[in-house]
């Protein structure tokens, strides 16, 4: 079991920038340039974006009041508010209707708010707000606060998507051609966003109310995509939706809310949706499909998660002891999860095999419990609970994200990184510290799925920066790299080299 | 009815799977029953200040004896609507692509035939449901004082009636929503689950439905008997000798129908009925899309004909061809041992026979469909509807409808389509051999009727009748779903009702039509529904979905598991027929109409899935080109293809579709 003590201590001064013969490199190390790949690297911060101001309901205290008649005002309660606006509107006006309907809406309310307290008290993430809840359950660390909201890449091609404080999903490609910024009425709070796998132009972004699934046609040189260009997918009592996940084969998209017992499974393009319920747990968080696509994770806001296995969509399930499951990630094969639970320092690893049947308990891989490394301006404390795990596509880096302690000083959030070897056992060493420019904490990160030359992390950071540091490795081979995807990938891009399918007619 | 029983059903997959499984599903349906009558019983008499009274009234009337005899009655009830399912089930959607057609599908002697056995059903259903209620509603007749002579007469009890009529009519406006909502188009859920999970998923949505169905026609029996109710209420008392009691309120008039006890039982009674009938649906649906494994090869000969290869091209059986191709695209996702019988070869001989059968039958449909998109494109006006007169001559709807009909016709094939077709036009029709046989069958019956095509007409060697109605009420379209529409078959019966393929455009010589009033106004009717036209070309694309999926998913695969190459021969092909068809849809989508989406249905069993299936094909499309061109790279440049599709290939290669 690897923990944070065996690390190379970490380079608080400057930011680190790539990974070369084993060793991470910062910018103070000399004779490096600063820029090492051409991939935009574009910075936002929060006063240059407006979010948006106030929310539909509460521009009321703008207008006077005016007395409608009680049927009016019924009927807006109903509108607004659904039955319980309505129960509270007769209620509040008892002098106007007959005595028996006061006291009966007002038992009815009561009765109400009793079962939902009681609801409440079983799943307390119910009692949170719609924000709150997409804070809360968000991969991306301080959503609330952060100019980012979330980030992908694309899986195929150099380009990425970010979500933005102001609500609008901005496309980056690495070439300078225009970045497109998307706009949609609908796109309120977006918590999630991902590529569809084997397309060239759907991107999929959680909202809070709906799912939109938008077609930027890669060929466009327009900056403003019209909302025609959007699907909007929507279920009624499936939101805010806080995860998404397309199949690796690119047919299916399941979302998940957390105050919806049943995740959706979505055919996009013919606008269906098939729901699968499973009560325990009070809803559903986070989702991830391992890249062979033959099991999806379902996360729920109670001690407990669910590994559904794709093809006849039953599920597993795995009741923890402690907290919710934070994060996970899949091994590119499939065969391996990692996961993270809240409130505790540990890395946990499931192994799947079609032989043995599935795995019986989770093993612990790694401890990440608080260590000090001593600096020169004061002692670093690193460690702390899990937000947020990725592991690169070849399987040789794992990149881990430990929350640090806002109230303490010196100890950020940091991104530790992990070497991953999976042969004779499986094992995690230690690679380093990825730190970021002073004073700036990361806050998500993702590797790029398709680097020639190793990994590249890709982190978001609190300052409102996306950088990418390169890992450079020679790939051994051991997860995955038997996949056709990444021996072509790996094998160099030359038509006249390749003469597996040689000139041949039917 | 009777005919699914014939001999004549020699297909083993009918005979062996879906009579089976039809079999289960009413037999299930048979089985919940008890269950939902309890639920309705303890519904009917529920009263919510006496709590244990009602308990026992309820388990006291379950054991009784009329409770009993009223099960045996709803368990016919069930098997004729499990019979009905059986019977009008359909894996293409018919479209109705005018008013006229849609008038034509629910004025069909078959369909007021199911609407009149519905109607008798929901009377029969209301029945049993008076008599569990009891109290005012159990007979129709009771006995009341005469106010002048004092002396004791048979009265009609109106409440009874209303019930018995409603059920009458609830059952004629499920009949009528089964034909406007395609109740009887099975579709197939985009993920595979089991049985119970999937009916217990649905389970929630049927009780919706079912509720909401029932308020509706509740709603608009009360205003229709509020209306007309006293024909039905004289008509009965004088065939009957029963007087009606002047004491007691007329339920036609506001006072009486606004009893909010009665519209309570009338509701929980249409949603009894409702929920019956819809759980048999239900239930039915399930059982038939449910996954079935053929074997690719077989060790034993006599298992020949139930291998894969064997199955795909039979055109006969419908809903063989789907689940066949369904399970193609299942293993070529989900099982290596399965793909690795596919990439075989034969044991003497050393021929890929599966992957030649197998690739050769996709490549047709798609093909195919290919086809019908051209021609459809070539048929289509500048305001995207089906030129009425001008593709009566088109190539298309001679080769498709007419082909079928007889040799001798001539079959002019697009000359444009030099992708070599092993069976020109549309795969889903019946096969050369015995086609007299099996289609005069089912035709002969309904020539009379104004509907049918006049391909079937001459046919059987009739004379077209020339009335100017018979000649307006010719819309292509309606004569393109003449045949299906009135074969009283389904497709899961072999060789009997060819569905006709859309896009199919005979229609008869101009000089034939007599431009009147009556012929302008049909015309009206028949040019309302614009997207119809492009939701029938797409009506039996699941088909095509599985396919593009298997096709592409074996592709794939193939780049590490095929031992012998035998996938390498057919590339070239595979992906000039996807090319070619992607560029037939992306020309179909610039079509007026075409992208327009369907608005949002509401809770209804009827099944819309047909109306995106054409987005859903597209997507299928592109992904099944990613899928080959991600898993082959830059190996794609020594395929063998034209440099146009080399061209377009090359931009999916970049990420730029």
């Amino acid at each position: 079991m690897c923990s944070l003590g065996v690390f190379p201590a970490p380079v608080t001064a400057a930011q680190t920038l790539f990974e070369r013969n084993n060793e991470l490199l910062s910018a103070l190390d000399p004779g490096e340039h600063s820029q090492v790949c051409d991939l935009p690297s574009p910075q936002f911060t929060r006063d240059t974006l407006k979010g948006h101001s106030r929310p539909e309901s509460s521009s009321r205290s703008a207008f006077l009041d005016q007395r409608d008649t009680l049927w009016m005002r019924s009927a807006g309660a109903w509108r607004d508010a659904g039955l319980y606006g309505l129960l509270d509107e007769i209620t509040n006006s008892a002098d106007e209707v007959p005595r028996f309907l006061a006291v009966g809406s007002s038992c009815v309310l009561a009765l109400l708010r009793w079962a939902s307290s009681f609801h409440g008290s079983l799943f307390p993430h119910l009692t949170l707000s719609s924000d709150e809840m997409v804070a809360e359950f968000s991969q991306m660390l301080d959503w609330s606060d952060s100019a980012l909201r979330s980030f992908a890449w694309h899986p195929h091609t150099d380009k990425f998507a970010v979500a933005l404080l102001d609500d609008s999903i901005k496309i980056y490609k690495s070439n300078s051609s225009p970045t497109p910024t998307l706009k949609h009425r609908c796109q309120r709070s977006v918590c999630a966003l991902q590529w569809k796998p084997l397309c060239g132009s759907a991107l999929a972004a959680a909202c809070q109310s709906c799912l939109l699934i938008w077609h930027v046609d890669p060929a466009s040189l327009s900056t403003r995509p019209s909302s025609g260009c959007a699907q909007v997918l929507s279920h009624p009592g499936h939101s805010p939706i806080t995860s998404i996940a397309w199949s690796p084969t690119g047919s299916l998209l399941v979302s998940a809310s957390p105050v919806d017992t049943s995740m959706m499974v979505w055919d996009v393009a013919a606008e269906s949706a098939v729901p699968l319920q499973r009560v325990g747990g009070g809803g559903v968080t986070h989702l991830s499909w391992s890249p062979d696509g033959s099991r999806l994770l379902a996360a729920t806001p109670s001690a407990l998660f669910r590994v559904w296995e794709t093809r006849m969509w039953t599920c597993e399930r795995w009741p923890c002891l402690k907290g919710s499951c934070q994060s996970a990630c899949w091994s590119p094969d499939g065969g391996c999860l990692l996961l993270s639970m809240q409130g505790e320092r540990v890395i946990y690893a499931l192994t799947f095999s079609d032989l043995t049947g599935g795995p019986k308990a989770a093993s612990v891989v790694a401890d990440l419990s608080e260590t000090t490394f001593p600096g020169p301006d004061g002692d670093l404390t690193v460690g702390g609970e899990v937000c947020s795990l990725s592991w690169d596509p070849r399987g040789e880096r794992l990149a881990v994200l430990l929350k640090g302690d806002s109230q303490a000083v010196n100890h950020p959030s940091v991104i530790a990184v992990f070497k991953t070897r999976s042969s004779p056992v499986f094992e995690l060493l230690p690679c380093g510290f990825v730190m970021g420019e002073s004073g700036a904490e990361p806050r998500f990160m993702q590797f790029h799925p398709h680097f020639q030359h190793g990994a590249l992390l890709t982190v978001c950071w609190s300052d409102g920066r996306i950088s990418h540091v390169p890992f450079y490795f020679s790939s051994a081979g051991l997860l995955g790299g038997d996949s056709p995807l990444q021996a072509f990938a790996s094998s160099t891009a030359d038509p006249s080299s390749n003469k597996l399918y040689s000139e041949q007619t039917s | 009815m009777i005919k699914m029983f014939s001999p004549k059903q020699n297909c083993w997959f009918i005979r062996k799977v879906v009579m089976w499984r039809a079999v289960a599903s009413i037999a299930w349906s048979v089985l919940l029953l008890p269950v939902t009558t309890a639920v309705f019983v303890l519904l009917s008499r529920f009263r919510l200040f006496h709590p244990i009274q009602w308990i026992s009234e309820c388990i006291h009337l379950l054991t009784a004896s009329s409770t009993i005899f009223s099960l045996v009655l709803l368990c016919g009830v069930v098997l004729i609507t499990g019979l009905f399912n059986l019977e009008f089930y359909t894996l293409v959607p018919s479209i109705p692509c005018s008013r006229m057609a849609l008038l034509g599908t629910v004025l069909h002697p078959r369909q007021c035939v199911h609407s009149l056995v519905y109607c008798s059903m929901g009377m029969l259903m209301m029945w049993c449901a008076s008599v569990t209620i009891g109290g005012r509603y159990s007979t129709l007749g009771i006995p009341c004082r005469q106010s002048e002579s004092g002396e004791v007469v048979a009265c009609l009890n109106e409440y009874h009636l209303f019930l018995l009529l409603a059920g009458a009519f609830m059952g004629y406006s499920h009949s009528f929503l089964g034909v406007v909502q395609n109740m009887y188009y099975v579709s197939f859920q985009p993920i595979q689950q089991y049985k119970y999970p999937r009916f217990k998923g649905c389970l929630s949505m049927v009780v919706k439905c079912s509720v909401i169905q029932s308020l509706y026609s509740a709603r608009n029996f009360a205003a229709l008997y509020f209306f007309f109710g006293y024909v039905p209420k004289t008509w009965i008392s004088s065939t009957l000798h029963l007087q009606i009691d002047s004491s007691v309120q007329p339920l036609d008039s506001l006072t009486g129908l606004l009893d909010f006890s009665l519209l309570y039982h009338l509701s929980i009674s249409g949603s009894f009925l409702y929920f019956t009938w819809y759980l048999t649906v239900l239930l039915f649906r399930i059982y038939v899309t449910e996954a079935y494994s053929f074997p690719v090869q077989s060790t034993f000969t006599e298992d020949a004909e139930q291998c894969l290869p064997k199955v795909l091209p039979w055109t006969n059986s419908l809903v063989m061809k789907f689940l066949a191709l369904q399970d193609l695209a299942l293993l070529s996702q989900h099982s290596l041992s399965r793909r690795l019988e596919v990439f075989s070869l034969s044991q003497p001989g050393g021929h890929p026979h599966n992957w030649n059968a197998i690739s050769g039958e996709c490549l047709s449909l798609l093909s195919e469909l290919t086809q019908r998109l051209v021609a459809h494109q070539d048929a289509v006006a500048s305001n995207g509807r089906v030129k009425s007169q001008s593709a009566s001559s088109d190539t298309r709807s001679a080769s498709s409808s007419s082909s079928v009909v007889s040799g001798t016709e001539d079959i002019t094939e697009s000359p444009r389509l030099s992708v070599p077709l092993r069976t020109p036009g549309s795969v889903f029709r019946s096969s050369v051999g015995g086609v007299h046989s099996a289609l005069t069958a089912p035709f002969t019956p309904d020539l009379d009727s104004p509907f049918s095509s006049p391909a079937i007409r001459r046919l059987v060697g009739q004379q077209e009748p020339r009335s100017p109605w018979f000649g307006t009420v010719q819309s292509p379209h309606v004569m393109r779903r003449g045949p299906k529409l009135w074969s009283a078959s389904t497709e899961s019966q072999s060789n009997s009702s060819p569905p006709a393929s859309p896009a199919t455009v005979p229609s008869p010589p101009a000089a034939d039509q007599k431009p009147s009033f009556l012929a302008q106004w049909l015309q009206n009717r028949r040019e309302q529904l614009p997207e119809a036209s492009s939701q029938a070309l797409f009506a039996d694309s699941q088909a095509h979905i599985w396919a593009l999926q298997g096709l592409s998913h074996l592709v794939a695969a193939s780049f590490s598991e095929d031992q012998f190459g035998v996938v390498q021969t057919t590339l070239p092909s595979i992906l000039s027929c996807l090319v070619v068809l992607l560029e037939a849809v992306d020309r179909h989508f610039k079509l007026p109409h075409a992208s327009s989406k369907p608005g949002r249905t509401i809770c209804s069993m009827g099944d819309s899935t047909y109306k995106t299936l054409r987005f859903a094909l597209r997507a299928a499309l592109k992904t099944a080109i990613y899928k080959i061109t991600t898993s082959f790279g830059e190996h794609l440049n020594a395929v063998n293809i034209s440099t146009e599709h080399r061209k377009r290939l090359q931009q999916f290669l970049e990420f730029k579709e």
